[in-house]
């Protein structure tokens, strides 16, 4: 179907029904329940979920095809969310022309820093990336923000102004980003059944749509000679150039690719809460999509995905959690049991998720360089093997294979 | 010509810490080859070494002085640092006022430590993968560690005093028969400036002099040879990367007292830091000196009124500028050596 095996196939239905199901199947615990806490299903997280999953796809193709590790994605999201906001104040509050222009103003900064960045390789490409997104950010915060040429409105953030201009902003239409009249903010179908209450959310489904298609798009580019050569660079570069072929204008191609990736992700951002901020662009933030790429498998399709959801959603809950909630958990314990555990948790939730997500992300670069694509295939080996006989299989795994040789 | 001498000073003390940071990176990538993300982490551990040690020595009980009352005229409680009582007042005081030298001594060792462990603990299972890993685990690990300095310190700038006799500016113009008031510069910067140099000419004298610096510059040109003759290179390159660690740590050490360590501080130092290598030269000793102290006198130069006047926010960027210019003009930075990290 659509050009792809059967395989392919099946994936891309198994994550559009994930997606497009995904109220009722991130909402599994009844609204009273102590459980609906890990309840993920509102319009504000799984927006971020699937934007986030767009951008993670995006930073896949260049460095899950290529290798080519940027450490500056954050900037592109950044510039998309501005001209996004920037297309709010000026025509109107309809989406479709701030998406589109995100997307190309990334697309070209993605040309420019690309075309730059990409006469180096290994760890000057990514250095080079970083010192472009800490540029951005360092423009966007306090350079691009002066009473003279306020282009980014600094440090309060970009939004729009009743003062604005909107030209084609006229009565009827809502005062919030809206397609045609369609609120993003609002919700279309609010069921509730027994217990259970889902939420289904404009802005909600747009993301949804625009994600199955890029995925659609990334499975095309993955499996296209195009990819293949993408491959070819990541395994040998220098063998690629003494055959005859330039790889640049492949690297450039995915770079510039995986940059409107991320200003589609920008735009969306900006589409689902007008506010564009120059925090978007810092490094931390282009760390970010590193960790979710490499968390879910760097180089497989779902894994961005899944890495993204990943992080989303515990960052989320662990936030949430604190020592009240944990001291219900281990309530069951003995007093001093209790107290300890609760005393050995508590670095790690509530503001002490960044400390977990950095041991977690360590471990994974560790332990498990695949992600969680390939923690899951190593189960399910496990299991097959288990059946067929046990401990050979193994062996395989604790003498990992050479990894492949990332440009250097 | 004041204005000018002015701002190449002003460019030392954060070109000192940019030089300090980028040496221990290119020790580490030169011996190693690796590339540390964790070392701006290093970076603000030392700070913090310089605020535990400060905390410690300042630790003091209570006791209750008859004579005065506080506001509700109950005894004021005064406080004694423990420092105070066991060595008398002028002493104690003294050591409390000193305490960011003194932590000097006790971030060597700690910070020695640390870097062996590091080194024996993660990075030794790194080198066979590629750069990308190295990259990621090392940015991991500086996650954890700020958070974990965040964890016990807080999120908010500390404090750090410099001794009181070391406090104040001084006005350098008279000394170098200028008018008087014409370059105020404060002394601790200075102390930074002569500390920094004093460590950079140390790690050069040490790799030059010395049979152990001899060794491993012979293994930085080609490490397999220098394995072959006989001498365990791997064991002196650890201990390399320890050195490498203890100079971040010195560097933050006594950068404590003109920046407020905070937690992030160390992952805005290691950003231009990594800049600053590039532009020295992968791979450069030298190299990365020079970058650091020049970048720190451009940056100084660019936050001039002038400057800012004429192109708006240049401060900002002035340093990621130059190193794209650099890179496109001479893509292996001002020293690099042909064949260090080429393609």
């Amino acid at each position: 179907m659509f050009g792809l095996d059967s395989k392919d196939t099946k994936l891309l239905i198994v994550v559009a029904l994930l997606v497009i199901l995904a109220p009722f199947i991130l909402n599994p615990f009844p609204t009273d329940s102590a459980l609906a806490q890990f309840n993920a299903g509102y319009p504000d997280l799984m927006q971020r979920f699937v934007i986030f999953g767009i951008f993670a796809i995006g930073f896949n193709i260049l460095f899950g095809l290529t290798g080519y590790l940027s450490f500056g994605h954050a900037a592109f999201l950044g510039v998309g969310s501005y001209a996004a906001v920037w297309m709010f104040k000026l025509l109107s509050y309809n989406v479709i022309p701030a998406i589109a222009l995100s997307v190309i103003v990334a697309a070209l900064f993605s040309v420019l820093i690309g075309y730059i960045s990409l006469r180096r390789s290994g760890i000057y490409f990514s250095i080079l990336t970083l010192a472009f997104a800490q540029m951005s950010f360092a423009l966007a915060y306090s350079v691009l923000s002066n009473p003279k040429f306020n282009l980014t409105n600094g440090e309060t953030g970009l939004q729009v102004y009743p003062g604005d201009p909107q030209v084609l902003h006229h009565e009827g239409l809502p005062d919030v980003p809206h397609l045609f009249g369609i609120a993003m903010r609002d919700n279309f179908w609010e069921p509730v059944f027994g217990g259970w209450s889902f939420t289904f959310n404009n802005g909600y489904y747009l993301c949804a749509v625009l994600l199955i298609a890029v995925f659609y798009l990334s499975i095309r580019i993955f499996r296209s000679p195009f990819g293949m050569m993408l491959r070819a660079v990541k395994s040998n570069q220098q063998r690629m150039n003494y055959t005859g072929l330039n790889a640049r204008p492949y690297t450039l191609a995915a770079f510039v690719i995986s940059g409107m990736y991320a200003g589609l992700a920008g735009g969306l951002l900006a589409a689902m809460d007008p506010l564009a901020g120059a925090e978007r662009m810092q490094w931390t933030a282009s760390g970010e999509v590193v960790l979710m790429t490499i968390l879910g498998g760097a180089g497989t399709l779902i894994g961005p995905v899944l890495g993204a959801g990943f992080i989303k959603y515990f960052e989320n809950i662990f936030s949430k959690i604190n020592d009240n909630v944990l001291h219900q958990w281990f309530s069951f314990m003995p007093d001093g049991m209790e107290d300890f555990m609760v005393f050995v948790l508590h670095p790690f939730i509530g503001k002490g998720w960044h400390l977990t997500l950095g041991l977690l992300f360590m471990l994974v670069v560790i332990f498990l360089p695949g992600g969680l694509v390939e923690g899951g295939q190593r189960i399910a080996a496990l299991f097959r093997g288990g059946r067929k006989k046990r401990g050979g299989a193994e062996d395989g795994e604790h003498h990992p294979k050479p990894s492949p040789h990332v440009a250097e | 010509m004041d204005a000018f001498l002015l701002q190449i000073l002003n460019g030392l003390d954060k070109g000192s810490a940019y030089a300090l940071i980028a040496l221990g990176l290119t020790l580490i990538f030169g011996t190693l080859g690796v590339v540390n993300f964790a070392h701006g982490a290093l970076f603000m551990i030392g700070a913090f070494c310089a605020v535990t040690v400060q905390r410690i020595l300042s630790l003091s009980y209570l006791t209750e002085d008859p004579t005065q009352k506080d506001f509700l005229g109950r005894p004021l409680q005064v406080a004694t640092p423990y420092v105070e009582s066991w060595f008398g007042t002028d002493i104690g005081s003294a050591i409390i006022s000193w305490s960011v030298p003194l932590a000097i001594l006790f971030t060597i060792p700690i910070m020695l430590a640390f870097g062996y462990a590091m080194e024996r603990g993660l990075i030794k299972y790194f080198y066979k993968r590629p750069h990308a890993d190295q990259i990621l685990v090392t940015f991991g690990l500086a996650i954890v560690l700020q958070e974990i300095i965040k964890l016990f310190f807080g999120a908010n700038p500390i404090q750090t005093p410099e001794p009181d006799a070391l406090r104040g500016s001084l006005d350098i113009g008279i000394l170098l028969g200028l008018d008087a008031n014409a370059i105020i510069y404060p002394i601790w910067r200075l102390v930074y400036f002569f500390f920094s140099v004093a460590i950079i000419g140390g790690i050069f004298a040490f790799l030059q002099f010395t049979t152990f610096g001899m060794v491993v510059r012979a293994g930085m040109a080609d490490r397999e040879t220098v394995g072959l003759l006989g001498i365990n290179i791997d064991r002196r390159f650890t201990i390399m990367f320890g050195i490498a660690a203890a100079v971040a740590g010195l560097a933050g050490v006594m950068y404590a007292p003109i920046n407020s360590p905070n937690y992030h501080m160390g992952m805005d130092f290691l950003v231009l830091s990594f800049v600053v290598v590039v532009v020295g030269g992968m791979g450069s000793l030298p190299g990365a000196v020079l970058a650091g102290f020049l970048l720190g006198i451009l940056e100084s130069f660019a936050s001039t009124t002038w400057a800012t006047t004429t192109i708006p926010g240049i401060n900002q960027i002035v340093i990621y500028l130059v190193a794209i210019i650099i890179l496109l003009t001479r893509p292996r930075g001002l020293m690099g050596r042909k064949g260090v990290m080429e393609d």
